[in-house]
């Protein structure tokens, strides 16, 4: 069990040049795939557009443009497919066009000592960071205290776990709306609380799991060496069961902490904030400027990939301190 | 050595329930072991020495009979923290060194650090394995790795040592090698040692009195008082009275397999 770790030591055996060209190779494929559906996505707007500049366009109105299809309209008017890669206002926006959004929105705020305007995403990503960071906290606490009690009790294993598999079985977004409600009655002001304890509703869940996969993971030999010592439950605990699980625990808090961040963003839709990742990504629809809603979602993306990787870094740490092969 | 007696079993049996009905593991097994014995436990898969060895430990609870170790129940036995217990998998803790893995034990009986040091480096010594204190178990080979677990169960002031077929996964080389080993640790430790094994050599070369068992139900069917003498060379294994005790103890397997 605690040597299948090796999967990540052995994909260090594979040379950086090869790993580095397999993943340039999905993103580029990712890319022109992207830019090749740029064209079907936007020729609509983009012949809109041009009407109103006068062009000739066939057929000449947006009426009758309704019921023909994509690739027929961009057959007909060739000319104007290219004009669907520079639109103000696309319905799919090009890779380019969202990394310059993302950089006037970061690093352009930066450079002009604006890092914390309400344009930046800086700023809306820190918002969205400290709900995931306390609804990460909150969830991990509940998922591993959970755990601890359905290992020790097999009463509170029943009358505990299918509430944890029920709890996610209905779906965030429904359940978001009551929180927030619910809180402001008993008199929480605010949406830092709400938000983290939707935030970590989802979080709690993989914790619970893992870590209770993890306590378990002792084997029968492992636990019967204990008893020939005479060992208390507690020491038991300590000595085998905390560690065992310890790598279990590691790729939970991977999983559990990009639901927590889902799960921050989810809780900014609903609740009319006016900041945060999600409330960009929501204010982008209401306003009609997809560019502001991909920005959002990349920097989503981007701190999601942040968090993992700094788990990732840590658990590596801590495993090779505990003796793993890396 | 003495004559006291170090484990008393009388009548003892122990019958699993199972979906097929009963399985009688162990039958009606009365045997005394003495303090500073060597004592081995032969016999095909089934007979219930494993199961007879985990009774000793208070690992598997008899349904009849009884089982005394030291003068007291193997319960009490167990909580006095009367013997130690080889596994048949090495079992150290991956995520401890050799010398932590060795430190476990007197981490949970209380002794002192200082003291643990001291022990830690005394039992590895004693296994040959000075100076692998800081080495994880899978930077060792299978045979290091069960000499460390050897070294943990020494570690701490049980004159009883329980093995279950200890050397049972590695290669006769280095099962020859730890063999040889363990008399010298024996002589050494004047420790009473019960071994299960499967090899009729290792079991001849090894023990001071050899229990063969028979299964279905599993029993005693012959106990052997091994006439060689304390001082057993690996060469021992090609003499006359070698040959004519492993006969004996082949005998006794043969005999006690019934093929009904």
């Amino acid at each position: 069990m605690w040597r299948t770790g090796c999967a990540k030591g052995c994909a260090r055996g594979i040379p950086m040049t090869k790993t580095a060209l397999s993943v340039l190779t999905v993103l580029a494929s990712i890319v022109v795939i992207w830019y090749l559906a740029v064209a079907p996505m936007n020729i609509r707007v983009a012949l809109d557009q041009a009407e109103r500049t006068g062009a000739a366009i066939d057929p000449p109105s947006a009426v009758e443009r309704r019921n023909i299809s994509v690739w027929t309209l961009m057959a007909q008017n060739r000319e104007h497919i290219a004009d669907g890669y520079s639109l103000e206002r696309p319905r799919l926006p090009t890779p380019a066009q969202v990394g310059q959004e993302l950089w006037r929105t970061t690093g352009e705020m930066v450079l002009k000592g604006r890092t914390w305007s309400k344009r930046s995403l800086i700023y809306h990503g820190w918002i969205t960071l400290q709900s995931t960071f306390w609804g990460f906290l909150l969830g991990t606490t509940i998922g591993i205290v959970g755990a601890i009690a359905i290992v020790q009790s097999r009463v509170i294993e029943m009358s505990v776990m299918p509430w944890a598999i029920i709890s996610q079985a209905i779906p965030i977004v429904a359940l978001a709306p009551m929180i927030i409600v619910l809180s402001s009655q008993v008199g929480i002001e605010g949406r830092g609380f709400p938000k983290a304890l939707i935030s970590s509703y989802l979080c709690f869940f993989p914790v619970l799991v893992g870590m209770v996969k993890g306590l378990r993971s002792p084997t029968a030999e492992q636990l019967d060496l204990l008893k020939t010592y005479s060992a208390s439950g507690v020491q038991r605990f300590m000595k085998l069961r905390v560690p065992a699980s310890l790598p279990y625990l590691f790729t939970s808090l991977k999983i559990g902490i990009a639901a927590a961040l889902v799960g921050a963003i989810v809780g900014e839709l609903p609740t009319g904030a006016i900041s945060g990742l999600g409330a960009r990504i929501l204010i982008g629809d209401q306003f009609g400027t997809p560019l502001a809603i991909w920005a959002a979602l990349f920097a989503a993306a981007i701190l999601a990939g942040v968090l993992v990787t700094v788990i990732d870094r840590a658990q590596q740490m801590l495993l090779r301190r505990m003796g793993m092969r890396s | 050595m003495t004559t006291e007696t170090a484990i008393k079993a009388e009548n003892l049996s122990l019958t699993f329930q199972t979906n097929d009905g009963p399985v009688h593991a162990l039958k009606d097994v009365s045997l005394d072991i003495n303090k500073g014995d060597f004592v081995s436990f032969i016999g095909p898969s089934g007979c219930g020495k494993t199961t007879f060895l985990r009774c000793m430990a208070d690992l598997e609870q008899p349904t009849g009979g009884s089982i005394m170790v030291n003068g007291v129940s193997a319960r009490e036995a167990r909580k006095s923290r009367a013997y130690g217990y080889v596994f048949q998998h090495a079992g150290l803790y991956p995520w401890r060194t050799i010398g932590r893995n060795v430190r476990l034990p007197l981490e949970i009986m209380g002794y002192p650090k200082a003291e643990q040091d001291a022990r830690i480096k005394k039992v590895l010594e004693l296994v040959d394995l000075a100076g692998f204190e800081k080495k994880f178990p899978w930077q060792l080979s299978g045979g290091m790795q069960q000499r460390a677990s050897i070294a943990r169960a020494l570690a701490f002031d049980a004159d009883i040592l329980l093995m279950d077929e200890p050397f049972g996964a590695l290669d006769e080389i280095v099962r020859d090698h730890l063999n040889e080993q363990l008399l010298k640790l024996w002589a050494k430790t004047q420790k009473t040692i019960a071994f299960v094994t499967h090899s009729i050599p290792e079991a001849v070369y090894l023990s001071t009195k050899i229990v063969v068992m028979s299964p279905r139900p599993g029993r005693i069917s012959d106990v052997i008082e091994n006439p060689l003498p304390a001082d057993r060379p690996l060469d021992i294994r090609d003499t006359q009275a070698f040959l004519d005790v492993a006969h004996r103890v082949r005998e006794g397997l043969r005999a006690g397999h019934s093929y009904d």
